[in-house]
This record gives C-alpha cells, structure tokens and sequence, in this order.
C-alpha cells in the first residue's frame, strides 16, 4: 500500500462522505468547497513526482486484490500516467472551482459530487493501473459515473437520451476492450501491461494478435469518440457545463488517447496499427472540423471540435508508431509525432477546458447558447471575450498562444509522413498533408465563428432572457488560469517538455527512449519552412471563407438527412428493439401448445439425433422373454383403449378409455409378477377414474376438436416423432446390457431387513428416502387440491355462478 | 416380449403425447395419464420381464423378477396420481375463473 493507492481511493472515500457533508452545511456553505480539498492535495501530492520521473524513474507499487488470480492492484507512475494524472487533477481542481459558481445550491449537489468524485477517482485509478483487470474496472466505472453526470438533469428527456447512448456506445466499446485485453493477456501470459511491453516483439506472429488489436482500438475509440462512435459526444453536452468542461474535453475522452498510448510499444511498428489508428484519426477530424462549422449550439460547436482535435491527437499516435518499426535515424522523425501527440493533448485540455467555461460563463449569464440569438457580447463581458480569444486562437493554431505549437508540429509530422517508405505508403502519404490542412482550415473557421458570432456584431437584448452582465470572478478564476497555462506554455514550452512531455514519450517508445533520442527541443521560431506557409495559408483561406460564409453555408443543406450519423444509429436502435419485438412475437405465442411442440421436437432432434449420430440403433431380440397369445391379445386391447380415447366423442367415454387403460396396465403388473405394483395400479386407477368423473361434471361437454389440418399434423408428426424414438431407444437400450442388475442384493432382503417381500423392504428400509419424499409429494398435492378448491380471492368467481 | 413391450410404449406415449397437444382441458389430462403408463411400462420392460417368480423370499423360485423397477415403480404411480389430482383439480378452477377449456383462450393479455 503506497501513498499512491491512497490518492486514487481518496475521491471514493470522500464521495462516500459528501452526503453528510452536503446535509450538514447546505444552504450556508456550498458543498463544492469542500470537495474542492480533493483535487488540490492530489495534485500537490501528483507534483512531487516530477523530478523523479524527469530523471528517466519510475514508481511502481502493489496491493494484492486477488492474490490467487495474480489480479492485484498495481500502481505503476511514469511520464505518460504522470501527465494524465496532473491534468486530471488540476482541471478536476478548476473545475470544482468552477461549479461552486457555477452550480446554484438549489441543485442536488451531493449527487452532483459523488458523482464527480466517484469519476475523478475512477479516472485516476485507470491511468496510473498497471494490472489490466484493474484498467478495465476503472474504466467502466468512468463509464458508469459519466452516464451519471450526463443525466444530472433526469427529468429532461434530451439528457436521458444523451446518457443512454453514451453508455450503450462507451459500455459496448469497453466489453470488445476487455476481450481484447484478455487476448493480449494470452498472448503475454501476463496481466501486467509492463511485461507486456516487455515482451512486445515475441507476439506479432501470434494468432490473437490482429483480433486483440483491433478489439482493444474498438474500445479506445468509442471512449475517445473517434468517428463514427463519435455521436455521443455532442448528445452528451446535455450535462451540466463544469461536466462537459472536464469529462467531454480535458479527461474522459482521454481515457482511448491514454490506452493508445500506453499500448503503442505492444502494438505499434505494425502496419495494421499504423493504418488503423492514424486513418480513422484523419477521417475523424476531418469530420470533426466539418461539421463544427455548421453547429448552431456552442456546446454542440465545441463538442465537434473536441472530437476533431482528438482525431488530430489519435492520428499523430498512428503515426508516430512508425519511428518503433524503422529505428535509427529516421525514427526521431516520426518520434516527433508521438511528442506532438502528447504535447497537443496537453493544450487541448487547457484551451478546450477554458472554452467550455466561457460558454457556460455565456449560457449563465445571457441564458441561452445559441449563436443566432447571441452577438455584441464583447463590451459586457471583456474578461470573458478575452479569454474566448485566447482559446479559440490556441484552437485554430495561431500565435502566441500553445495551440501554434502543436500545430506546426502536426504539420510536421504529416508531411514526414508522406515521404515514408514503410507500410506501402506510397501515394497515398500525400492525402495526410491535404487532410490536415483541410481539417485545419475548417478549424480556423470554426475557431472564429465561436468568437466573432457571439462577442461581435449587434447585441441582441430583445432574444435574451436576462440583463447581460460580466460574470462573477469566482467563476472566472478557472478560465483564467486554463488562460494563463495557454499563453504561458507557448512562451516557456521547454520545461513542460523537459518534466513531463519528455518522460512521457520515453515511456511511449520505451526502446528508442533507451537509445537516448527522447529529448526534444520545441522552438516557436523554426524559419521560413514548408509548416509555416501552410499554417499563412490555413489563416488566409479560413479568413476568406469566415468571411464569405454566408454564401457556402447551403452546402450543408445538401447532405441528406437520412445519411447522419445520429439518424442510423436511432435507426438501428429502433429496428433492433423493432426486429427482437418481432422475433419473440413469432415464437412466443402465448399458446402452450406451441410451446410443447418446441420441447417435443427438440425431444426428437437431439435424443434421435444422438443415436442416430452415434449408430446405437441396434435390436438383441435374443434375451427376449417368449410372449402368449393371451399376452399379445391384451396388447391389441390395449392399443385399442388407447385410440379409442383418441376418437371419444364424449367425455364419459374417454375418461372410461383411460381407465380401462390403466386396470389393462395393471393386467401387465399381473404378468410381469409385480403383485404390489398390480394391487397399487388398481386402486390408484379406480380412484383417479372417481376423480374424473367428479370433476368432469363440472367440465364442459368434449367438443369436437374444430382445429386446421395444419395444426393436426403438426402434432400427429410430433407425437409419432416421439413414439418412434421412445421405440427406438428403448430397444437399442433394451439390446444392448452393459452390466449385471444390482437386484440380486436385495435379494438378501430377509438377512438384512427382516422382510420377505422384496419391493417393500426397498420402499421402506433399503431406500426408505424416496418412499418418505413421495409421501411428502402426496401431502403437498393435497393442501394444494384443498387450497385451489377452498381459497376464493377476489375477482376469481366470475362463472361461479353460471353452474 | 420386450420388443414388443417397447412398440406398445411407443404407441403409448404417441397417443399421450397427442393429447398433450390439443387444445381442450380434459384431453391435456388424459393425455398425460397415458403419458404415465407409458412411462410406467417402459420402466418395467426395461428391468427385464418374467425372468422369474414374484420378488418374495416365501415362495420357493430359483430367481425372482428384478424387484428394483417394481419399487421405483411403486414411487412412480403414487407421485402420478398426486400430480394428475392436482391438475385435474388445477383445470376445473381454471374453468371456473376463466370460462373457458381451451388453452388457446386462456392466453394472457398482450404484453404480460
């Protein structure tokens, strides 16, 4: 048990207390400050890694959870979980902060922060595990708690349905990750990611390896809402604004960035990783940046953007994960895009993070967030506006703010990308390039709408509900320090580098890392090179189409509706619940008949099935006993009696068929010399046949059955099915004696027990059980003969009256 | 006898077993009543048939019938009869609080 383990349990520990707290304290003091102590110790305790890590350590520590399994709680701390876990910590500390203002105390605020809490902890648990197991219960507990938080507000129908689909596509993704997961640990023989890592180059030849790949990406890119699982990402904007701030921007779709990540030395070097993950990065934020620009909703604006940008990071993973293939000197040109991926995920959190407080500031204070009824927000709220601007230019990659940074070196790493050699790229290199350049523009574009729409222009006070003002400064506080780390990270980019982005890229590409190539120095100022002029010309380009968007804004229109994303996948829910409704209505009829045709047919599929399969068919008439004629004149009666039940016209005759049936059984007892069986056959028959006719008064007449021939032959074919192999069993079983009968032992019935007949010694000394259980069934039968003629509950004598 | 016995349980329980699957009541029952001699026959046979006098030590056989079937068959009849009193006595309340025989029409109402 370390320090650690205690930090990652603390917010579960706290959520178990903020109930009492909230009762206790609420109205007077708002529950958020006291939860707001979690975060920051985190956080403090979190820096006190850095050196440690920045030197090339690592901390590692165990507590056994089932032992037996090898599933124990293992805490492994390196770059990569240290980064995550600064970032979760301090946003989640901001965005306490944040929902203190934010968050009025008529709200149910203890449900609000346990559920925060219980993510928080969750999030931290699933970066710093290093046990697989372990991941995937805090992975699904972030699964859990974030469906928690999108329906907050549960009596809204739109939450609702934002949280159900969220779940169903992050829950579906996390199951194809733990079977995944459990196919590398197969692979592996190991549940430890390290020593997977480790022994990373045994396993590519392996059968399991493209399936487990391809499972555990399912799982990373539900949860980082890479296209086309990216829809519940904007659905999932009903949540309150703090909750979209830090689980839909700055860490929970991190959590598919983070297992990318941490896999890419498993997985990377191999050329399906390489084309899955840096391809279905390109496509998501091209489709992320388009389809940003034509949101009306800023929420919904910025959730696109987020899903554009985490395709950005994903793709620069993918392609990142070349430099593990080739080594060398070429290596660290692709490494640079491992380190832009990091470096970019680092200020996504920080610019999109203040963004989405700013428009909560906006949906706060003007009480709507949609661009067509918001505008000349600028002189109102200056702080605000500066701040927007702050993250919009950090979004669309400008200077001086961190988000030019990362965006040269995206730029970088694309154009490296498309004189590669490796993995057949060939022509097909060049569309990286063109696809982030497009992706970028669309970014410009977008980055301004949500600035110039909403700040400039006229002000509309007619549409809006309240008198607009600048919101209070504790809210500020928040944006304004996500601000400060925007501006402040583009001028001192180097120590972020040299603490954490370094360290975290050497556990990324632990074998180039031991090489010593892991350093890297970021330089805003790089010369007049190929990245630059693409970047003039992303701000030249958005600018004219910014300005001009009027005119193309009708392309959208054209897309057909029945195309999107949403539509299919409300489509496929519906002809699921449609096609499963169906199904079951075809089968399930209600009708026990049915039903008992299903049992009777599955009778003969599988017994005769079997012994067709297995050739038992076999008749010994050898050990036969010789038949009289007597004996077979009864059996033609008694086939006979049978029918004639089958043709009665009445009931008098039917239930007097059955009972000539059973004194002709008891004929049979008579020959087999089972006197017992003859006298017990007799009296049972005669009272059963009293019983009928006692009840039969009260029956109705037997109608002639009026039912389709269909219906007829279905059960003259399954009934004749079943006689058939009972036949056929029974004689292949009768013909084919495997051991001596153990009846010999009773035999010694008069030494043992006392008793002279056999079968009653049986009954009550040498399996006295099943006699004393049969009585108990006789009992039982009785109460509930008594009961069900006794017991008269409501409403269950509607035709009593009618006799 | 016993590949004999065997047809005759065959046709037995295709009987029982198509009564089973009609629709009205009083049939359902008959229908398994055969079902249980059925079942009661091919027990017996399957013990081996006249291989002997009566299983009782008093009367001087050299070897007696196989005495195991005859007592699970004892057990057998005796849980019958309780089952077909209670089904018999199921199916009249049935009528009574439904008003109906057919087991078509004692459906539930959709979605149950």
């Amino acid at each position: 048990m370390s320090w650690l383990h205690l930090m990652i349990l603390l917010p579960f520990i706290f959520a178990a207390a903020v109930p009492y707290i909230y009762r206790k304290f609420t109205p007077r003091i708002h529950t958020g400050w006291f939860v707001l102590v979690i975060p920051l110790v985190i956080f403090a305790f979190l820096l006190s890694f850095t050196t440690a890590i920045s030197y090339g350590n690592t901390a590692f520590s165990t507590v056994p959870w089932i032992p037996s399994y090898n599933i124990n709680f293992t805490t492994y701390v390196d770059g990569l979980s240290l980064i995550f876990g600064l970032l979760i910590a301090g946003i989640g500390a901001l965005v306490i902060l944040y929902s203190i203002f934010y968050m009025s105390k008529r709200e149910a605020l203890n449900n609000f922060y346990v559920y925060l809490l219980l993510f928080m902890g969750a999030m931290l648990g699933l970066v710093f595990s290093d046990n697989i197991f372990v991941l995937y219960v805090f992975w699904e507990t972030t699964s859990v708690s974030s469906f928690l938080l999108i329906a907050y507000w549960y009596e809204r129908e739109k939450s609702r349905y934002g949280a159900q689909k969220s779940m169903l596509i992050t829950i579906f993704g996390g199951l194809a990750m733990l079977a995944g997961l459990i196919m590398l640990s197969m692979m592996t023989e190991t549940y430890s990611i390290r020593e997977m890592v480790s022994q990373a180059a045994n396993i590519p030849s392996h059968p399991l390896f493209v399936p487990s790949m391809i499972l555990i990406l399912i799982g990373a890119f539900t949860k980082s809402a890479q296209f086309p699982f990216s829809i519940w990402l904007p659905d999932a904007m009903e949540a309150p604004t703090p909750i979209s701030a830090y689980l839909h921007s700055a860490t929970m779709v991190k959590a598919g960035i983070y297992l990318v990540a941490r896999l890419t030395p498993v997985f990377g070097g191999q050329a399906e990783w390489f084309w899955i993950v840096s391809s279905m990065g390109m496509i998501t934020l091209l489709y992320g940046s388009v389809n940003a620009v034509r949101q009306t909703d800023l929420k919904a604006l910025l959730a696109y953007s987020t899903i554009s940008q985490l395709g950005l990071i994903m793709s620069l993973l993918g392609l990142g994960s070349a430099s593990l293939y080739t080594g060398g000197e070429e290596s660290s040109v692709y490494m640079a895009a491992i380190f832009a991926a990091i470096f970019h995920l680092v200020n996504h959190s920080t610019f999109k993070g203040c963004l989405f407080m700013v428009v909560g500031i906006i949906d706060h204070e003007t009480g709507t967030r949609d661009i067509r009824r918001l505008g000349g927000l600028m002189h109102l709220m200056p702080i605000s506006f500066t701040l927007a601007v702050i993250g919009s230019f950090s979004m669309a990659g400008l200077p001086p703010f961190n988000g030019f940074l990362s965006k040269e070196m995206f730029f970088t790493a694309v154009i490296n990308a498309a004189e590669m050699k490796e993995f057949g790229v060939n022509a097909i290199g060049n569309l990286f390039p063109i696809i982030a350049w497009i992706a970028s523009v669309f970014t410009f574009v977008y980055s301004m709408i949500l600035v110039f729409k909403t700040f400039r222009g006229k002000n509309k006070p007619e549409k809006l509900a309240k008198e607009v003002h600048e919101a209070p400064l504790g809210m500020l506080i928040s944006p304004i320090v996500l601000g400060l780390f925007v501006v402040i990270i583009f001028f001192f980019p180097n120590i972020l580098s040299k603490y954490l982005l370094s360290p975290a890229l050497a556990a990324i590409v632990p074998t180039l890392a031991a090489a010593g190539e892991t350093n890297v120095k970021i330089s805003a100022w790089h010369g007049w090179n190929i990245e630059l002029f693409m970047t003039i010309g992303v701000i030249v380009l958005g600018t004219i189409m910014y300005h001009l968007l009027k005119k193309w804004y009708r392309i959208y229109l054209l897309y057909p509706e029945n195309l999107m994303l949403n539509h299919l996948y409300n489509i496929g829910l519906e002809n699921m619940e449609a096609v499963s409704r169906r199904v079951t209505d075809r089968y399930m009829t209600g009708f026990i008949r049915d039903y008992l045709v299903y049992i009777f047919a599955f009778i003969i599929i599988i017994v005769g099935g079997a012994v067709w399969l297995s050739d038992g068919f076999s008749i010994h008439t050898s050990d036969d006993a010789p038949v009289n004629w007597f004996e077979a004149v009864l059996m033609i009666v008694m086939i006979v009696t049978a029918a004639a039940v089958l043709f009665a016209k009445t009931r008098l005759t039917a239930i007097v068929a059955v009972g000539g049936l059973g004194f002709l059984v008891s004929f049979f007892f008579v020959l087999f010399r089972a006197p017992d069986l003859a006298l017990t056959q007799l009296v049972v028959e005669t009272v059963t046949t009293v019983l009928f006719l006692l009840c039969f008064y009260h029956l109705p007449q037997l109608r002639k059955e009026f039912a389709r021939i269909r219906f007829k032959a279905v059960n003259a074919i399954v009934s004749i099915g079943v006689g058939v192999v009972v036949t056929i069993v029974a004689l292949s079983a009768n013909g084919n004696r495997l051991f001596q009968s153990i009846s010999g032992y009773y035999e010694n019935s008069y030494e043992l027990a006392g008793a002279k007949n056999i079968v009653n010694s049986i009954l009550v000394d040498f399996r006295g059980i099943d006699t004393m259980l049969e009585i108990l069934v006789l009992s039982i039968a009785g109460l509930g003969v008594y009961t069900l003629i006794k017991l008269r509950l409501a409403g269950g004598n509607r035709n009593e009256k009618a006799e | 006898m016993e590949t004999l016995m065997s047809i005759l349980v065959g046709i037995l329980f295709a009987i029982g077993i198509y009564l089973i699957l009609t629709k009205t009541l009083l049939r359902i029952i008959l229908g398994t009543s055969i079902l249980g001699h059925g079942v009661n026959l091919l027990i017996i046979t399957m013990g081996g048939l006249k291989k002997g006098g009566p299983p009782l030590l008093g009367i001087k056989d050299l070897t007696y019938a196989d005495s195991l079937p005859q007592a699970l068959l004892l057990t057998a009849i005796v849980i019958n009869f309780a089952t077909t009193a209670l089904l018999l006595v199921l199916s009249y309340r049935a009528y009574k609080v439904l008003g109906t025989d057919d087991t078509e029409q004692m459906r539930g109402t959709e979605n149950e």
